[in-house]
């Protein structure tokens, strides 16, 4: 504002400075909601909406084309009584349970391993990290390439004078499930390994140095002070792993493709399988609403937990 | 004392290395065998060194491996995967930008309650969108397109990148917005000039994360495209399970680091935002 203004121009310009005021406190009172909105309607239509729609076709008879006249609960009747849909079952079961164990255990004695002032702490948390960066797809092409029963580590044990060694696993229609859990297991590991680490770097140093006065040897320390306080950090791993494992389907995809046979399918695999190469669409929508369930019915308790621990604590 | 505790020191640094073995064998595994010849791979096994390295599985991956009925090798997917993957993360972290903005710093009623909501989206599996998808996508004519698979991937990835930046905001001293309210700056200018210039590593982070994301998806992009369009993941699984002829698995680890390049390159330069961004994600996700 410049000395020489007219009396005018000074009035006029103090009549627009709270109508500009004004005009903006409008402007914040709205701008937030607007520029949210957009993201909002994505989530109505395309993740709710979507849901409501797949539960539709999952009460109708649908089978290459989608119809929608009410069909019951005929889709969801067939699925019990589809054997290879147990198969799947059974196989998330087995493969969940013993994934998440294994990546647990493994991902914690690694973080407490390299939480003992380890020198190339970088290099080697660097190491067990990398296959985070890897594609599932990625992932399945090595391991599959590796357990091959000709050709891969067999063949190596072989040369190397275990003559009689096998390990037949990927084309085994008992354990190929097994070789899932391996592969994941190596992919997934070095993730829980960070959490746990970052987790273990928060708990207080002056408690540990206390005990350590006190006399206690240092994986007592570990399993009676440490460990406990990693609760909170116990809850997202299990979450975060028991997600991977109902959603996993590019690993089995690579690595067994289901087989041999069907020996291997797991629930995401079995609805690809039905809803886009067999054309049984309500029997897929029927799947994936029995996965959505899954992970409600898994999440929702240990998200409970959760807030319940870190309330007390 | 000091005798015991070296050994024990030497048994954790024993574990670290053999761990540390089995991460990296079918890294080494991959790369010797895809520079072996097929001879090569018969005659010796899997860890044994190439007689001599030999780039032409590199060469036919790259530019004449089959996958399917087509036989380009892998180059029009990686480019695919490029076309897919750029527009996608740029896109979805400016969403979670100004997303994240509102709901931490313009929170209005309800404002909680919808960023809930929004979350929900990064829990579901997504199978349970995959046929509507698919409808909405042929009615919309881009079925099988690029353009198809980067609208899918910005819905679904914009929950997890509102998540990154919601987090990363909250941890912004209020008094920062406070100040710039009461000098008269509105609602763009606050976030322009006051909260952009400190985003720098959040935004590493998240595009990070998208990056690895949406270049190794593999669900939807074999769901919602096919054939040409089809991203690199999608044509690896093809190329490995396809059963006819002999099966060249130099090709196919070749075609299997082309297809972990980008991501691996992108792990080596910024690791550190990488790990910041898994742990982030976690710690509510």
């Amino acid at each position: 504002m410049s000395h020489s203004s007219s009396p005018a121009e000074v009035r006029a310009l103090a009549d627009a400075a709270p109508a500009a005021a004004s005009r903006q406190r409008l402007a914040d009172r709205w701008l937030p909601r607007l520029v949210l909105s957009p993201t909002i309607v994505m989530s109505l239509v395309f993740v709710y909406g979507f849901i409501a729609w797949t539960a539709w076709l999952s009460f109708t008879e649908s089978r290459l084309m989608p119809r929608y006249d009410w069909a019951g609960l005929t889709q969801y009747l067939a699925l019990f009584d589809n054997e290879r849909w147990w198969t799947a079952v059974a196989n998330l079961g087995l493969f969940g349970g013993l994934f998440i164990l294994c990546t647990l255990v493994v991902g914690l004695l690694l973080a407490v391993l390299l939480d003992q002032k380890i020198r190339a702490e970088g290099a080697l948390r660097a190491v067990y990290l990398y296959p985070m960066a890897l594609s599932f797809i990625v992932t399945g092409t090595a391991w599959k390439w590796m357990l091959n029963p000709d050709m891969g580590l067999q063949k190596v044990l072989n040369d190397w004078g275990f003559a009689n060694f096998t390990f037949d696993w990927l084309v085994d229609p008992d354990r190929a499930i097994y070789t899932v859990v391996i592969a994941g297991v190596w992919q997934s590991s070095g993730f829980v390994m960070a959490l746990f680490l970052a987790g273990l770097r928060g708990v207080d140093d002056s408690i540990i140095k206390a005990a350590q006065v006190d006399g206690a040897s240092l994986p007592t320390i570990y399993r009676r002070i440490v460990i406990p306080s990693l609760r909170p950090v116990f809850f997202s791993v299990l979450l975060i792993l028991s997600h991977i494992a109902i959603k996993s389907f590019d690993l089995v995809m690579a690595l067994t493709g289901g087989g041999p046979g069907t020996s291997s399918d797991v629930p995401a695999v079995f609805m690809y399988q039905f809803a886009f190469t067999r054309g049984q669409l309500g029997l897929g929508a029927a799947s994936a609403m029995m996965m959505l369930m899954t992970i409600v019915a898994v999440l929702v308790p240990l998200m409970y937990l959760e807030t319940r621990s870190a309330k007390r604590g | 004392m000091a005798n015991k505790l070296s050994i024990g020191r030497l048994l954790v640094y024993a574990a670290l290395a053999l761990v540390a073995v089995y991460y990296l064998l079918p890294l080494y595994v991959m790369l010797t065998t895809s520079f072996k010849t097929l001879d090569d791979i018969r005659q010796g096994n899997l860890l044994s060194l190439p007689q001599a390295w030999n780039g032409g599985a590199w060469a036919k991956a790259w530019a004449s491996a089959c996958t399917g009925i087509e036989c380009g090798g892998m180059k029009g997917f990686f480019w695919n995967s490029v076309k897919m993957t750029v527009p996608a993360v740029l896109i979805s972290t400016m969403f979670g930008a100004v997303n994240g903005y509102v709901v931490s710093m313009w929170r209005f009623r309800g404002s909680d309650v919808l960023f809930t909501m929004l979350l929900v989206g990064c829990f579901i599996p997504f199978q349970v969108v995959l046929l509507p998808m698919a409808q909405l996508l042929g009615y919309l004519g881009i079925a099988n397109t690029t353009t198809g698979l980067v609208l899918v991937h910005v819905i679904y990835g914009t929950a997890f990148t509102t998540l990154f930046f919601r987090n990363f905001y909250v941890t912004v001293p209020d008094e920062l917005v406070k100040a710039g309210r009461i000098d008269g700056a509105g609602f763009w200018t606050i976030f322009f000039r006051i909260l952009l210039p400190v985003s720098g590593p959040i935004f590493v982070v998240c595009i990070i994360w998208q990056f690895t994301q949406i270049w190794n998806d593999f669900l939807f992009g074999v769901v919602f495209a096919a054939g040409e369009s089809q991203p690199i993941t999608v044509a690896l699984n093809n190329l490995v399970n396809t059963s006819t002829g002999v099966k060249e698995y130099n090709v196919d680890m070749a075609s299997a680091i082309i297809a972990a390049l980008p991501t691996l390159f992108v792990y080596m330069v910024a690791g550190r935002y990488f790990v910041r961004g898994l742990t982030a994600g976690a710690v509510k996700g």
